[in-house]
């Protein structure tokens, strides 16, 4: 039997082993498939009524691959190293936010 | 086609109603209310006599003609039966098409269309037994209703969660904890990964855990898990009381405490309330999670009652952002397609006409916004593959038993399901099938997490073998 030690979460996916390059490149492409428009959201020290983190440049409205995305991630995260990196997934159709996981937690060793 | 002109003189008498109400030759028009009923006729009935007596009987008929009648235009008023067909492989049951003018119903009333519909009809002579199968509702009157306070879009704003399904638990035993008792569970479950909690049903104010005593403590949790995960927090605060007054009374308290979401039951609380408090609940920002406690009295048998898709319907036009709907994989079985019928009916904004899966009209929500299905009951971590490839991701997953009888306690529990909800989902989306692989995904995840893998040991020689009550 194990206690369950306490830990801070950043909901879709946070429950699972960090993400590897090629695991977020492949939530990417899902989000590309389904016509999603990926963004790139990053705060510092985010707290759970934060609905918005500061948005990265502006959404990639014309991306049509994961590796643009992961570029974008990378670049902000090496401006704002101490910050929470997520991507987000809007749908225009719907006209709504569908998506959104973290990428990247300071001191992590990868995202 | 037979033409109801009031007649110049008055003359008394029992009413042939199929001169009247059955009018195979019409043609619906936009502006009128469909609805489809399932007709047993009594032994020598004929089903168009029966039909044009459920219209009848369900509008402007009475079973003698009344000399005021004639101050009334029937043509404007009655309801026509303007369909009859036999119910393949059934004996003697045959689907009624109604159509119903739209001025026969109260802007905004649930109260006032089930009233006509599913009145006095019901216990008509001339049937054996009636069940109202589905309703078109008009976009005209559609517009008259305020509908789901939020609905499932701007809950997911409300809440910051995105691209999976939620996650929920009923706090068991559902009756005798004292609320600190009940506050801890609460707790215990939402620092593990839930994203809610709930009230069960029968949970109001009783006398070992009055409402006040329980909203405080399950707030105070509420905060504390908040806190520790990061993550938005919740629930369902049963408000559902004796009165009106009451109801809203918890809920004024919920609010000043800055609780998300309360809960209702629709069909024991009643629709007038459950409309009176889904418009507080617009008015106040609070969403509202809804419990359908009496369903099945109303929609179990085939033969006769309401089927929950009318009642479904009928709830999101009263108002709910969440409404339970079955599992399909649990121990409470609903034909797969049946129930998801109904599912979209309850969250898309278009759903077109499809026997297959229990639709008898083309349903244009007009905008409303969409209520989220909560899927309940018998389910555990080995379902979680086909839940998150049936539901998708604008659904509540509510793993009671599922979680609190992990053997490690509510919050490895609540882990062990958000690991294997979160492993479904990343598998979906890298494209593999949840159908044919779904258990190799929960078993792979095993392999890190350890909450996961106790629950697999406990769980995976549990099978449910009931079969399915609803099909058509």
């Amino acid at each position: 039997m194990k206690t369950l030690p306490k830990e801070k979460r950043y909901e879709t996916l946070s429950y699972l082993p960090p993400l590897t390059d090629q695991q977020v490149a492949k939530q990417i492409e899902y989000m590309l498939e389904q016509g999603f428009i990926p963004a790139v959201e990053f705060e510092e020290d985010p707290s759970p009524a934060d609905h918005h983190w500061t948005l990265w440049k502006l959404p990639l409205f014309s991306a049509n691959s994961s590796q643009e995305v992961l570029n974008e991630v990378r670049e902000c995260r090496q401006e704002y190293p101490n910050s929470y990196v997520r991507v987000i997934g809007f749908d225009n159709i719907k006209q709504c936010q569908t998506m959104s996981f973290i990428v990247y937690k300071p001191g992590m060793s990868r995202y | 086609m037979v033409q109801a002109k009031s007649a110049p003189g008055f003359k008394a008498g029992v009413q042939d109603y199929r001169l009247t109400y059955y009018t195979p030759d019409y043609t619906p028009k936009d502006t009128d209310l469909l609805a489809c009923f399932r007709m047993t006729p009594q032994p020598g009935v004929p089903p168009e006599e029966a039909g044009a007596a459920v219209a009848a009987e369900s509008s402007t008929g009475t079973w003698t003609t009344v000399w005021t009648d004639n101050l009334t235009d029937l043509d404007r008023y009655k309801g026509r039966c303007y369909e009859v067909e036999a119910v393949p492989g059934e004996d003697n049951q045959y689907f009624c098409f109604v159509a119903y003018p739209l001025d026969l119903f109260e802007e905004g009333s649930v109260t006032n269309i089930l009233t006509s519909l599913v009145g006095n009809v019901f216990g008509f002579k001339a049937l054996r037994a009636l069940r109202l199968e589905d309703l078109r509702i008009p976009v005209a009157l559609l517009k008259t209703f305020q509908g789901p306070p939020h609905g499932i879009v701007v809950e997911r704003d409300k809440l910051n969660k995105y691209g999976r399904p939620l996650l929920g638990c009923t706090i068991k035993p559902k009756l005798g904890l004292s609320a600190k008792n009940y506050g801890r569970a609460v707790y215990e479950c939402l620092r593990g990964g839930l994203d809610f909690t709930k009230d069960d049903e029968n949970i109001n104010s009783q006398p070992f855990m009055r409402w006040r005593d329980r909203f405080l403590f399950v707030q105070e949790a509420i905060e504390k898990a908040q806190a520790e995960t990061n993550e938005i927090k919740g629930h369902y605060l049963n408000v559902t009381a004796a009165t009106c007054e009451e109801m809203l009374k918890r809920a004024e308290f919920a609010k000043e405490i800055g609780t998300p979401i309360i809960m209702h039951d629709f069909i024991t609380g009643g629709f007038t309330a459950n409309t009176t408090l889904a418009r507080w609940c617009r008015d106040n920002g609070v969403l509202l999670h809804i419990h359908r406690a009496m369903h099945a009295v109303i929609d179990r048998q085939r033969n006769h009652g309401i089927h929950f898709r009318v009642l479904a319907k009928c709830l999101r036009m009263s108002g709910g952002d969440h409404l339970h709907s079955g599992t399909v994989v649990g121990k409470l079985e609903g034909e797969r397609g049946i129930t998801m019928g109904f599912v979209d009916l309850m969250r898309e904004d278009y759903v077109e006409e499809d026997r297959s899966r229990g639709i008898f009209f083309t349903q244009d929500w007009a905008s409303m916004p969409g209520t989220m299905p909560v899927a309940s009951g018998g389910i555990h971590v080995w379902h979680m593959p086909a839940l998150v490839e049936i539901f998708g991701d604008d659904s509540c997953l509510q793993f009671g038993g599922g979680t609190l009888g992990h053997p490690w306690g509510n919050a490895p529990g609540a882990t062990a399901n958000r690991v294997a909800l979160e492993a479904c989902v990343q598998a979906r989306n890298e494209g593999r099938s949840l159908a044919r692989e779904g258990n190799d995904v929960i078993r792979e995840a095993c392999r890190w997490s350890p909450e996961l893998k106790a629950a697999c040991e406990l769980w995976k020689e549990i099978k449910f073998e009931f079969e399915a009550m609803d099909t058509l």
